[in-house]
Protein backbone atom coordinates (compact mmCIF):
# COMPACT_ATOMS: atom_id res chain seq x y z
CA UNK A 1 0.00 0.00 0.00
CA UNK A 2 2.72 2.45 0.96
CA UNK A 3 4.49 1.87 -2.35
CA UNK A 4 1.25 2.44 -4.28
CA UNK A 5 0.64 5.62 -2.29
CA UNK A 6 4.17 6.85 -3.01
CA UNK A 7 3.70 6.13 -6.71
CA UNK A 8 0.39 7.98 -6.61
CA UNK A 9 2.03 11.11 -5.20
CA UNK A 10 4.88 10.95 -7.70
CA UNK A 11 2.50 10.57 -10.66
CA UNK A 12 0.01 13.12 -9.37
CA UNK A 13 2.84 15.56 -8.73
CA UNK A 14 4.13 15.04 -12.27
CA UNK A 15 0.64 15.61 -13.67
CA UNK A 16 0.23 18.86 -11.74
CA UNK A 17 3.74 20.02 -12.70
CA UNK A 18 3.03 19.24 -16.35
CA UNK A 19 -0.26 21.12 -16.24
CA UNK A 20 1.43 24.17 -14.67
CA UNK A 21 4.24 24.03 -17.23
CA UNK A 22 1.64 23.80 -19.99
CA UNK A 23 0.31 27.22 -18.99
CA UNK A 24 3.59 28.87 -18.03
CA UNK A 25 5.74 27.82 -21.01
CA UNK A 26 5.97 30.44 -23.70
CA UNK A 27 6.67 28.23 -26.68
CA UNK A 28 3.75 26.18 -28.09
CA UNK A 29 5.95 23.09 -28.58
CA UNK A 30 7.07 23.18 -24.95
CA UNK A 31 3.43 23.51 -23.91
CA UNK A 32 2.49 20.54 -26.08
CA UNK A 33 5.30 18.48 -24.52
CA UNK A 34 4.06 19.40 -21.04
CA UNK A 35 0.60 18.23 -22.05
CA UNK A 36 2.10 14.89 -23.12
CA UNK A 37 3.68 14.63 -19.66
CA UNK A 38 0.22 15.17 -18.12
CA UNK A 39 -1.27 12.45 -20.34
CA UNK A 40 1.50 9.99 -19.46
CA UNK A 41 1.19 10.56 -15.72
CA UNK A 42 -2.58 10.12 -16.00
CA UNK A 43 -1.93 6.81 -17.77
CA UNK A 44 0.34 5.87 -14.86
CA UNK A 45 -2.47 6.70 -12.42
CA UNK A 46 -4.89 4.47 -14.35
CA UNK A 47 -2.32 1.69 -14.23
CA UNK A 48 -2.05 2.17 -10.48
CA UNK A 49 -5.81 1.61 -10.22
CA UNK A 50 -5.47 -1.63 -12.18
CA UNK A 51 -7.08 -0.33 -15.38
CA UNK A 52 -4.36 -1.60 -17.72
CA UNK A 53 -6.33 -1.33 -20.94
CA UNK A 54 -7.45 2.23 -20.26
CA UNK A 55 -3.87 3.21 -19.41
CA UNK A 56 -2.50 1.76 -22.66
CA UNK A 57 -5.27 3.38 -24.72
CA UNK A 58 -4.63 6.70 -22.98
CA UNK A 59 -1.03 6.60 -24.18
CA UNK A 60 -1.81 5.26 -27.68
CA UNK A 61 -4.70 7.63 -28.44
CA UNK A 62 -3.89 10.79 -26.49
CA UNK A 63 -0.12 10.55 -26.05
CA UNK A 64 0.42 9.09 -29.49
CA UNK A 65 -2.18 10.12 -32.04
CA UNK A 66 -3.79 13.31 -30.73
CA UNK A 67 -0.65 15.00 -29.41
CA UNK A 68 1.39 14.02 -32.49
CA UNK A 69 -1.17 15.93 -34.55
CA UNK A 70 -0.83 18.93 -32.21
CA UNK A 71 2.94 18.88 -32.50
CA UNK A 72 2.70 18.32 -36.25
CA UNK A 73 0.46 21.37 -36.73
CA UNK A 74 2.64 23.56 -34.50
CA UNK A 75 5.72 22.50 -36.48
CA UNK A 76 3.97 22.97 -39.83
CA UNK A 77 2.75 26.48 -38.97
CA UNK A 78 6.17 27.25 -37.52
CA UNK A 79 4.58 28.99 -34.53
CA UNK A 80 7.02 31.21 -32.62
CA UNK A 81 7.16 32.19 -28.98
CA UNK A 82 4.08 33.78 -27.53
CA UNK A 83 4.22 37.25 -26.07
CA UNK A 84 3.18 37.83 -22.51
CA UNK A 85 0.07 40.00 -22.24
CA UNK A 86 -1.29 41.81 -19.25
CA UNK A 87 -3.56 39.89 -16.95
CA UNK A 88 -7.02 40.12 -18.50
CA UNK A 89 -9.73 41.98 -16.58
CA UNK A 90 -12.26 39.22 -17.13
CA UNK A 91 -9.86 36.75 -15.52
CA UNK A 92 -9.44 38.80 -12.34
CA UNK A 93 -13.18 39.58 -12.01
CA UNK A 94 -14.75 36.27 -12.96
CA UNK A 95 -12.00 33.70 -13.54
CA UNK A 96 -10.19 33.58 -10.21
CA UNK A 97 -13.33 33.57 -7.99
CA UNK A 98 -14.90 30.85 -10.14
CA UNK A 99 -11.75 28.75 -10.05
CA UNK A 100 -11.61 29.09 -6.24
CA UNK A 101 -15.29 28.17 -6.01
CA UNK A 102 -14.74 25.05 -8.12
CA UNK A 103 -11.76 24.04 -5.97
CA UNK A 104 -13.93 24.55 -2.86
CA UNK A 105 -16.75 22.38 -4.22
CA UNK A 106 -14.37 19.55 -5.11
CA UNK A 107 -12.64 19.77 -1.72
CA UNK A 108 -16.01 19.68 0.05
CA UNK A 109 -17.09 16.64 -1.94
CA UNK A 110 -13.89 14.82 -1.05
CA UNK A 111 -14.15 15.85 2.62
CA UNK A 112 -17.76 14.59 2.83
CA UNK A 113 -16.61 11.24 1.48
CA UNK A 114 -14.66 10.96 4.79
CA UNK A 115 -11.49 9.87 3.04
CA UNK A 116 -13.18 6.85 1.43
CA UNK A 117 -14.07 7.59 -2.16
CA UNK A 118 -16.06 4.86 -3.89
CA UNK A 119 -13.89 2.67 -6.07
CA UNK A 120 -14.08 3.46 -9.77
CA UNK A 121 -13.79 -0.20 -10.66
CA UNK A 122 -16.57 -2.63 -9.85
CA UNK A 123 -15.25 -6.14 -9.66
CA UNK A 124 -13.72 -7.47 -12.84
CA UNK A 125 -14.46 -4.46 -15.03
CA UNK A 126 -10.79 -3.58 -15.41
CA UNK A 127 -9.77 -6.45 -17.67
CA UNK A 128 -9.77 -5.92 -21.43
CA UNK A 129 -12.17 -8.80 -21.96
CA UNK A 130 -14.81 -7.53 -19.52
CA UNK A 131 -14.51 -4.01 -20.82
CA UNK A 132 -15.04 -5.05 -24.42
CA UNK A 133 -17.97 -7.34 -23.49
CA UNK A 134 -19.68 -4.40 -21.83
CA UNK A 135 -18.82 -2.07 -24.70
CA UNK A 136 -20.22 -4.39 -27.35
CA UNK A 137 -23.33 -5.55 -25.49
CA UNK A 138 -24.79 -3.04 -23.06
CA UNK A 139 -23.32 0.13 -24.53
CA UNK A 140 -23.20 -0.95 -28.16
CA UNK A 141 -25.56 1.79 -29.45
CA UNK A 142 -23.80 4.78 -27.82
CA UNK A 143 -20.46 3.24 -28.85
CA UNK A 144 -21.43 2.83 -32.52
CA UNK A 145 -23.13 6.24 -32.59
CA UNK A 146 -19.91 7.84 -31.36
CA UNK A 147 -17.96 6.20 -34.16
CA UNK A 148 -20.49 7.54 -36.67
CA UNK A 149 -19.99 10.99 -35.17
CA UNK A 150 -16.25 10.72 -35.69
CA UNK A 151 -16.76 9.42 -39.24
CA UNK A 152 -18.95 12.46 -40.00
CA UNK A 153 -16.19 14.73 -38.70
CA UNK A 154 -13.63 13.02 -40.96
CA UNK A 155 -15.91 13.30 -43.99
CA UNK A 156 -16.50 16.97 -43.16
CA UNK A 157 -12.76 17.63 -43.13
CA UNK A 158 -12.36 15.90 -46.53
CA UNK A 159 -15.25 17.90 -48.02
CA UNK A 160 -13.74 21.17 -46.78
CA UNK A 161 -10.33 20.27 -48.21
CA UNK A 162 -11.84 19.26 -51.56
CA UNK A 163 -13.83 22.49 -51.87
CA UNK A 164 -10.67 24.53 -51.47
CA UNK A 165 -8.98 22.52 -54.21
CA UNK A 166 -11.81 23.13 -56.68
CA UNK B 1 23.04 -15.59 1.97
CA UNK B 2 20.56 -17.93 0.24
CA UNK B 3 17.83 -16.60 2.53
CA UNK B 4 18.65 -13.05 1.50
CA UNK B 5 18.65 -14.08 -2.15
CA UNK B 6 15.27 -15.80 -2.01
CA UNK B 7 13.76 -12.93 -0.03
CA UNK B 8 14.81 -10.24 -2.48
CA UNK B 9 14.64 -12.37 -5.64
CA UNK B 10 11.83 -10.21 -7.01
CA UNK B 11 14.22 -7.24 -7.09
CA UNK B 12 17.54 -8.95 -7.88
CA UNK B 13 16.35 -11.12 -10.79
CA UNK B 14 14.81 -8.26 -12.84
CA UNK B 15 17.81 -5.99 -12.23
CA UNK B 16 20.22 -8.71 -13.40
CA UNK B 17 18.01 -9.38 -16.41
CA UNK B 18 17.83 -5.68 -17.33
CA UNK B 19 21.60 -5.24 -17.15
CA UNK B 20 22.15 -8.39 -19.21
CA UNK B 21 19.53 -7.43 -21.81
CA UNK B 22 20.87 -3.90 -22.30
CA UNK B 23 24.42 -5.24 -22.64
CA UNK B 24 23.38 -7.92 -25.13
CA UNK B 25 21.15 -5.62 -27.14
CA UNK B 26 23.81 -2.94 -27.52
CA UNK B 27 26.31 -5.57 -28.66
CA UNK B 28 23.81 -7.05 -31.10
CA UNK B 29 23.05 -3.54 -32.42
CA UNK B 30 26.75 -2.99 -33.06
CA UNK B 31 27.15 -6.30 -34.89
CA UNK B 32 23.90 -5.71 -36.78
CA UNK B 33 25.61 -2.73 -38.43
CA UNK B 34 28.51 -5.04 -39.33
CA UNK B 35 26.12 -7.65 -40.73
CA UNK B 36 24.21 -5.00 -42.65
CA UNK B 37 27.35 -3.60 -44.24
CA UNK B 38 28.64 -7.07 -45.10
CA UNK B 39 25.35 -8.29 -46.60
CA UNK B 40 24.76 -5.14 -48.64
CA UNK B 41 28.38 -5.20 -49.79
CA UNK B 42 28.00 -8.76 -51.04
CA UNK B 43 24.69 -7.88 -52.74
CA UNK B 44 26.58 -5.12 -54.54
CA UNK B 45 29.60 -7.36 -55.31
CA UNK B 46 31.94 -5.62 -52.83
CA UNK B 47 33.79 -6.92 -49.76
CA UNK B 48 32.43 -4.57 -47.11
CA UNK B 49 34.39 -3.91 -43.88
CA UNK B 50 37.59 -6.00 -44.07
CA UNK B 51 40.49 -4.04 -42.57
CA UNK B 52 39.64 -3.67 -38.87
CA UNK B 53 40.09 -7.13 -37.40
CA UNK B 54 39.53 -10.43 -39.26
CA UNK B 55 36.65 -10.02 -41.74
CA UNK B 56 36.10 -6.51 -40.30
CA UNK B 57 34.82 -8.02 -37.03
CA UNK B 58 36.29 -5.19 -34.95
CA UNK B 59 34.70 -2.52 -37.15
CA UNK B 60 31.78 -1.91 -34.71
CA UNK B 61 34.33 -1.24 -31.93
CA UNK B 62 36.18 1.24 -34.13
CA UNK B 63 32.88 2.92 -35.01
CA UNK B 64 31.99 3.15 -31.32
CA UNK B 65 35.35 4.72 -30.47
CA UNK B 66 34.88 7.19 -33.31
CA UNK B 67 31.42 8.19 -32.08
CA UNK B 68 32.73 8.85 -28.57
CA UNK B 69 35.81 10.81 -29.66
CA UNK B 70 34.16 13.02 -32.30
CA UNK B 71 33.54 16.69 -31.56
CA UNK B 72 29.97 17.39 -30.57
CA UNK B 73 29.09 20.91 -31.69
CA UNK B 74 25.71 22.44 -30.85
CA UNK B 75 24.48 24.55 -33.78
CA UNK B 76 23.38 28.13 -33.32
CA UNK B 77 19.73 28.87 -32.61
CA UNK B 78 18.67 25.38 -31.60
CA UNK B 79 16.04 24.87 -28.95
CA UNK B 80 18.55 23.54 -26.39
CA UNK B 81 16.23 21.60 -24.09
CA UNK B 82 14.40 19.79 -26.87
CA UNK B 83 17.58 19.32 -28.91
CA UNK B 84 19.25 17.42 -26.05
CA UNK B 85 16.09 15.57 -25.03
CA UNK B 86 15.19 14.10 -28.44
CA UNK B 87 18.02 11.52 -28.82
CA UNK B 88 17.56 10.38 -25.20
CA UNK B 89 13.86 9.89 -25.82
CA UNK B 90 14.48 7.85 -28.96
CA UNK B 91 16.99 5.54 -27.29
CA UNK B 92 14.99 5.23 -24.07
CA UNK B 93 11.78 4.22 -25.82
CA UNK B 94 13.59 1.79 -28.11
CA UNK B 95 15.27 0.03 -25.18
CA UNK B 96 12.10 0.06 -23.05
CA UNK B 97 10.09 -1.70 -25.73
CA UNK B 98 12.33 -4.79 -25.47
CA UNK B 99 11.28 -5.24 -21.83
CA UNK B 100 7.96 -6.87 -22.69
CA UNK B 101 9.25 -9.31 -25.33
CA UNK B 102 9.32 -12.98 -24.27
CA UNK B 103 12.46 -14.49 -25.84
CA UNK B 104 11.67 -18.07 -24.91
CA UNK B 105 9.62 -20.32 -22.63
CA UNK B 106 9.92 -19.97 -18.86
CA UNK B 107 13.30 -20.96 -17.45
CA UNK B 108 13.33 -23.55 -14.69
CA UNK B 109 16.49 -23.90 -12.61
CA UNK B 110 15.84 -26.29 -9.76
CA UNK B 111 12.72 -25.03 -8.00
CA UNK B 112 13.16 -21.48 -9.29
CA UNK B 113 11.05 -20.45 -12.29
CA UNK B 114 11.31 -17.17 -14.14
CA UNK B 115 10.09 -15.88 -17.48
CA UNK B 116 12.56 -15.48 -20.37
CA UNK B 117 12.30 -11.73 -20.66
CA UNK B 118 12.01 -8.84 -18.25
CA UNK B 119 8.30 -8.21 -17.78
CA UNK B 120 5.45 -10.63 -18.45
CA UNK B 121 2.36 -8.42 -18.77
CA UNK B 122 -1.10 -9.43 -19.90
CA UNK B 123 -1.28 -6.36 -22.15
CA UNK B 124 2.26 -6.56 -23.52
CA UNK B 125 1.14 -6.01 -27.12
CA UNK B 126 -0.67 -2.80 -26.16
CA UNK B 127 2.40 -1.61 -24.27
CA UNK B 128 4.49 -2.14 -27.41
CA UNK B 129 2.00 -0.16 -29.50
CA UNK B 130 1.98 2.61 -26.88
CA UNK B 131 5.77 2.85 -27.04
CA UNK B 132 5.70 2.85 -30.86
CA UNK B 133 3.12 5.63 -30.75
CA UNK B 134 5.41 7.72 -28.53
CA UNK B 135 8.57 7.10 -30.53
CA UNK B 136 7.40 9.52 -33.21
CA UNK B 137 8.34 12.34 -30.86
CA UNK B 138 12.03 11.53 -30.82
CA UNK B 139 12.36 12.06 -34.57
CA UNK B 140 9.80 14.87 -34.92
CA UNK B 141 11.29 16.90 -32.07
CA UNK B 142 14.86 16.32 -33.23
CA UNK B 143 13.90 17.68 -36.62
CA UNK B 144 12.08 20.67 -35.22
CA UNK B 145 14.61 21.71 -32.58
CA UNK B 146 17.61 21.61 -34.93
CA UNK B 147 16.72 24.98 -36.50
CA UNK B 148 17.42 23.62 -39.97
CA UNK B 149 14.92 23.40 -42.79
CA UNK B 150 16.08 19.96 -43.94
CA UNK B 151 15.79 18.62 -40.40
CA UNK B 152 12.34 20.15 -40.05
CA UNK B 153 11.20 18.56 -43.30
CA UNK B 154 12.55 15.21 -42.11
CA UNK B 155 10.72 15.56 -38.80
CA UNK B 156 7.45 16.51 -40.51
CA UNK B 157 7.74 13.62 -42.95
CA UNK B 158 8.38 11.16 -40.16
CA UNK B 159 5.41 12.27 -38.07
CA UNK B 160 3.03 12.08 -41.05
CA UNK B 161 4.45 8.72 -42.11
CA UNK B 162 4.39 7.13 -38.68
CA UNK B 163 0.80 8.21 -37.97
CA UNK B 164 -0.33 6.82 -41.32
CA UNK B 165 1.34 3.44 -41.00
CA UNK B 166 0.54 2.99 -37.31
CA UNK B 167 -3.10 2.47 -38.29
CA UNK B 168 -2.48 -0.44 -40.63
CA UNK B 169 0.12 -1.91 -38.26
CA UNK B 170 -2.41 -2.01 -35.41
CA UNK B 171 -5.20 -3.34 -37.64
CA UNK B 172 -3.05 -6.06 -39.19
CA UNK B 173 -2.51 -7.59 -35.73
CA UNK B 174 -6.24 -7.81 -34.98
CA UNK B 175 -6.52 -11.11 -36.89
CA UNK B 176 -3.94 -12.69 -34.58
CA UNK B 177 -5.69 -11.26 -31.54
CA UNK B 178 -9.03 -12.67 -32.68
CA UNK B 179 -7.48 -16.14 -32.89
CA UNK B 180 -5.57 -15.90 -29.63
CA UNK B 181 -8.13 -14.00 -27.57
CA UNK B 182 -5.32 -12.47 -25.54
CA UNK B 183 -3.07 -9.42 -25.57
CA UNK B 184 -0.20 -11.24 -23.85
CA UNK B 185 2.65 -12.09 -26.21
CA UNK B 186 3.47 -15.19 -24.17
CA UNK B 187 -0.06 -16.53 -24.52
CA UNK B 188 -0.12 -15.71 -28.23
CA UNK B 189 2.94 -17.93 -28.69
CA UNK B 190 1.60 -20.69 -26.44
CA UNK B 191 -1.65 -20.80 -28.43
CA UNK B 192 0.29 -21.45 -31.64
CA UNK B 193 1.70 -24.60 -30.04
CA UNK B 194 -0.45 -27.43 -31.40
CA UNK B 195 1.72 -30.38 -30.45
CA UNK B 196 2.22 -32.50 -33.55
CA UNK B 197 1.13 -29.84 -36.04
CA UNK B 198 4.49 -28.09 -35.65
CA UNK B 199 4.94 -25.39 -38.25
CA UNK B 200 1.35 -25.72 -39.47
CA UNK B 201 0.10 -24.34 -36.16
CA UNK B 202 1.82 -20.98 -36.55
CA UNK B 203 -0.46 -18.05 -37.19
CA UNK B 204 0.88 -17.52 -40.69
CA UNK B 205 -0.56 -20.92 -41.68
CA UNK B 206 -3.14 -21.06 -38.96
CA UNK B 207 -4.19 -24.68 -38.41
CA UNK B 208 -5.56 -25.26 -34.96
CA UNK B 209 -7.22 -28.15 -33.16
CA UNK B 210 -10.66 -26.57 -32.99
CA UNK B 211 -10.49 -25.57 -36.67
CA UNK B 212 -11.09 -21.88 -35.86
CA UNK B 213 -7.73 -20.75 -37.16
CA UNK B 214 -7.45 -18.67 -40.30
CA UNK B 215 -4.25 -18.10 -42.20
CA UNK B 216 -2.71 -14.71 -41.42
CA UNK B 217 -0.61 -14.31 -44.58
CA UNK B 218 -2.31 -11.02 -45.40
CA UNK B 219 -1.99 -9.82 -41.82
CA UNK B 220 1.70 -10.77 -41.76
CA UNK B 221 2.46 -8.92 -45.01
CA UNK B 222 0.59 -5.80 -43.88
CA UNK B 223 2.28 -5.92 -40.48
CA UNK B 224 5.76 -6.32 -41.89
CA UNK B 225 5.36 -3.55 -44.48
CA UNK B 226 3.97 -1.08 -41.94
CA UNK B 227 6.61 -2.13 -39.43
CA UNK B 228 9.34 -1.19 -41.90
CA UNK B 229 7.66 2.18 -42.36
CA UNK B 230 7.41 2.62 -38.58
CA UNK B 231 11.11 1.99 -38.12
CA UNK B 232 12.01 4.36 -40.99
CA UNK B 233 13.95 1.79 -42.97
CA UNK B 234 14.39 1.41 -46.72
CA UNK B 235 12.17 1.68 -48.80
CA UNK B 236 10.36 3.95 -46.32
CA UNK B 237 13.35 5.96 -45.09
CA UNK B 238 12.06 9.31 -46.31
CA UNK B 239 12.69 11.13 -43.00
CA UNK B 240 16.42 10.74 -43.65
CA UNK B 241 16.48 10.64 -47.46
CA UNK B 242 20.03 11.85 -47.98
CA UNK B 243 19.57 12.71 -51.66
CA UNK B 244 16.84 15.23 -50.80
CA UNK B 245 17.31 16.21 -47.16
CA UNK B 246 21.08 15.96 -46.47
CA UNK B 247 20.64 13.74 -43.38
CA UNK B 248 17.00 14.42 -42.57
CA UNK B 249 16.08 14.82 -38.92
CA UNK B 250 19.59 14.07 -37.66
CA UNK B 251 21.49 16.46 -39.94
CA UNK B 252 22.54 18.65 -37.01
CA UNK B 253 23.46 15.83 -34.65
CA UNK B 254 27.02 14.60 -34.24
CA UNK B 255 29.01 12.25 -32.05
CA UNK B 256 27.16 10.29 -29.33
CA UNK B 257 23.87 12.12 -29.90
CA UNK B 258 23.86 10.87 -33.48
CA UNK B 259 24.87 7.43 -32.25
CA UNK B 260 21.84 7.41 -29.96
CA UNK B 261 19.49 7.84 -32.92
CA UNK B 262 21.43 5.13 -34.71
CA UNK B 263 21.21 2.67 -31.81
CA UNK B 264 17.55 3.57 -31.33
CA UNK B 265 16.80 2.76 -34.96
CA UNK B 266 18.55 -0.60 -34.84
CA UNK B 267 16.93 -1.51 -31.52
CA UNK B 268 13.52 -0.64 -32.95
CA UNK B 269 14.35 -2.92 -35.86
CA UNK B 270 15.12 -5.77 -33.45
CA UNK B 271 11.91 -5.18 -31.48
CA UNK B 272 9.77 -5.21 -34.60
CA UNK B 273 11.47 -8.38 -35.85
CA UNK B 274 10.86 -10.04 -32.46
CA UNK B 275 7.23 -8.99 -32.69
CA UNK B 276 6.67 -10.42 -36.15
CA UNK B 277 8.38 -13.65 -35.04
CA UNK B 278 6.06 -13.89 -32.04
CA UNK B 279 2.85 -12.91 -33.78
CA UNK B 280 3.11 -14.86 -37.02
CA UNK B 281 5.97 -17.36 -36.84
CA UNK B 282 5.36 -19.13 -33.56
CA UNK B 283 7.93 -17.32 -31.39
CA UNK B 284 10.17 -19.89 -29.72
CA UNK B 285 8.25 -22.93 -31.05
CA UNK B 286 10.05 -25.50 -33.18
CA UNK B 287 8.75 -25.86 -36.76
CA UNK B 288 8.83 -29.65 -36.37
CA UNK B 289 6.19 -31.83 -34.67
CA UNK B 290 6.89 -32.42 -30.99
CA UNK B 291 7.31 -36.18 -31.59
CA UNK B 292 10.39 -35.69 -33.80
CA UNK B 293 13.02 -36.00 -31.08
CA UNK B 294 15.92 -35.83 -33.55
CA UNK B 295 15.01 -32.20 -34.26
CA UNK B 296 16.38 -31.35 -30.80
CA UNK B 297 19.90 -31.99 -32.11
CA UNK B 298 19.56 -29.33 -34.82
CA UNK B 299 21.44 -26.66 -32.81
CA UNK B 300 24.48 -29.00 -32.70
CA UNK B 301 24.03 -29.98 -36.36
CA UNK B 302 24.22 -26.29 -37.32
CA UNK B 303 26.85 -25.14 -34.80
CA UNK B 304 29.47 -27.87 -35.43
CA UNK B 305 29.79 -27.48 -39.25
CA UNK B 306 29.69 -23.68 -38.83
CA UNK B 307 32.52 -23.88 -36.32
CA UNK B 308 34.54 -26.24 -38.57
CA UNK B 309 34.07 -23.87 -41.52
CA UNK B 310 35.24 -20.90 -39.42
CA UNK B 311 38.35 -22.89 -38.36
CA UNK B 312 39.03 -23.91 -41.98
CA UNK B 313 38.60 -20.31 -43.16
CA UNK B 314 40.69 -18.98 -40.26
CA UNK B 315 43.88 -21.03 -40.80
CA UNK B 316 44.23 -19.60 -44.32
CA UNK B 317 43.48 -15.98 -43.29
CA UNK B 318 45.93 -13.27 -44.40
CA UNK B 319 46.69 -11.61 -41.05
CA UNK B 320 48.21 -13.27 -37.98
CA UNK B 321 45.42 -11.91 -35.76
CA UNK B 322 42.88 -13.58 -38.03
CA UNK B 323 44.82 -16.87 -37.94
CA UNK B 324 44.56 -16.79 -34.12
CA UNK B 325 41.06 -15.36 -33.56
CA UNK B 326 39.04 -17.16 -36.25
CA UNK B 327 40.14 -20.75 -35.38
CA UNK B 328 39.57 -19.89 -31.70
CA UNK B 329 36.05 -18.73 -32.46
CA UNK B 330 35.42 -21.82 -34.57
CA UNK B 331 36.67 -24.13 -31.81
CA UNK B 332 34.35 -22.42 -29.33
CA UNK B 333 31.38 -22.96 -31.66
CA UNK B 334 32.26 -26.63 -32.16
CA UNK B 335 32.66 -27.15 -28.39
CA UNK B 336 29.26 -25.53 -27.71
CA UNK B 337 27.70 -27.74 -30.39
CA UNK B 338 29.27 -30.91 -28.89
CA UNK B 339 28.22 -29.89 -25.36
CA UNK B 340 24.63 -29.36 -26.52
CA UNK B 341 24.57 -32.80 -28.11
CA UNK B 342 26.08 -34.44 -25.02
CA UNK B 343 24.07 -32.88 -22.18
CA UNK B 344 20.30 -33.42 -22.51
CA UNK B 345 19.38 -30.78 -19.92
CA UNK B 346 21.37 -28.05 -21.65
CA UNK B 347 19.87 -29.17 -24.94
CA UNK B 348 16.31 -28.80 -23.60
CA UNK B 349 17.13 -25.39 -22.15
CA UNK B 350 18.46 -24.10 -25.45
CA UNK B 351 15.63 -25.29 -27.74
CA UNK B 352 13.32 -22.29 -27.26
CA UNK B 353 15.96 -19.55 -27.56
CA UNK B 354 17.57 -21.38 -30.53
CA UNK B 355 14.39 -21.23 -32.61
CA UNK B 356 13.50 -17.71 -31.44
CA UNK B 357 16.87 -16.22 -32.30
CA UNK B 358 17.07 -18.25 -35.50
CA UNK B 359 13.78 -16.78 -36.71
CA UNK B 360 14.81 -13.35 -35.45
CA UNK B 361 18.01 -13.58 -37.48
CA UNK B 362 16.03 -14.60 -40.58
CA UNK B 363 13.69 -11.60 -40.23
CA UNK B 364 16.61 -9.21 -39.65
CA UNK B 365 18.38 -10.64 -42.67
CA UNK B 366 15.24 -10.04 -44.73
CA UNK B 367 15.23 -6.41 -43.50
CA UNK B 368 18.81 -5.93 -44.69
CA UNK B 369 18.12 -7.77 -47.94
CA UNK B 370 15.29 -5.33 -48.66
CA UNK B 371 17.64 -2.43 -48.04
CA UNK B 372 20.08 -3.84 -50.55
CA UNK B 373 17.36 -4.44 -53.14
CA UNK B 374 14.64 -1.82 -53.16
CA UNK B 375 14.77 1.87 -54.10
CA UNK B 376 13.10 4.56 -51.97
CA UNK B 377 9.44 5.50 -52.35
CA UNK B 378 8.40 8.91 -53.61
CA UNK B 379 6.50 10.78 -50.89
CA UNK B 380 3.08 10.78 -52.60
CA UNK B 381 3.50 7.07 -53.44
CA UNK B 382 4.21 6.41 -49.77
CA UNK B 383 1.02 8.15 -48.64
CA UNK B 384 -1.10 6.55 -51.39
CA UNK B 385 0.26 3.11 -50.55
CA UNK B 386 -0.40 3.51 -46.82
CA UNK B 387 -3.90 4.94 -46.99
CA UNK B 388 -5.34 3.52 -50.21
CA UNK B 389 -3.83 0.03 -50.23
CA UNK B 390 -2.45 -1.11 -46.87
CA UNK B 391 -5.27 0.21 -44.69
CA UNK B 392 -8.17 -1.29 -46.75
CA UNK B 393 -6.33 -4.60 -47.06
CA UNK B 394 -5.73 -4.87 -43.32
CA UNK B 395 -9.39 -4.00 -42.62
CA UNK B 396 -10.41 -6.70 -45.12
CA UNK B 397 -8.18 -9.14 -43.23
CA UNK B 398 -9.99 -8.33 -39.97
CA UNK B 399 -13.38 -8.90 -41.62
CA UNK B 400 -12.28 -12.14 -43.30
CA UNK B 401 -10.73 -13.57 -40.13
CA UNK B 402 -13.66 -12.70 -37.89
CA UNK B 403 -16.18 -14.04 -40.42
CA UNK B 404 -14.24 -17.31 -40.67
CA UNK B 405 -13.98 -17.71 -36.91
CA UNK B 406 -17.70 -16.97 -36.51
CA UNK B 407 -18.55 -19.53 -39.18
CA UNK B 408 -16.38 -22.25 -37.60
CA UNK B 409 -17.79 -21.61 -34.14
CA UNK B 410 -21.49 -21.31 -35.01
CA UNK B 411 -21.96 -22.62 -38.54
Amino acid sequence: MSFALLMFFVLAGLAVLGALALILQRHPIHSALSLILVMLSLAGLYLLMGAEFVAAVQIIVYGGAVMVLFVFVIMLLNAGEEERTNFSKLASVAGIPLALALAGVIAAAIARGSGHLPSATNGELTSTRELSKLLFSEFVYPFELTSFLILVAILGAIVLAQREQN
Amino acid sequence: MTEFLSQYAFVIVPVVKIVLLVFIVLTVDAYLTWLERKVIAHIQARWGPYRVGPHGLLQPLADGAKFILKEDPTPDGVDKKVYFFAPFLTLMLALTSLAVIPFGPDIRIGSFTTNFGIADLNISLLVLFAITALSVYGIALAGWSSNNKYSLLGGLRSSAQMISYELSMTLSVVGVLLMAGSLSLKEIVQLQDNGNLGLLGWNIIGFSKDGAGFTQVIGCLCFFISAIAETNRVPFDLPEAESELVGGYHTEYASMKFAMFFIGEYTAMITVSCLSTILFFGGWLSPFPASWIWAHYLPSVILIPLGLWVIFDGIRYETILGRIVLPGLGTALVLIGVALAAFTRANELVQGPFWFFGKLFAVLFFYIWMRGTLPRFRYDQLMDFGWKFLLPVSIANVILTSAFILWRMHG
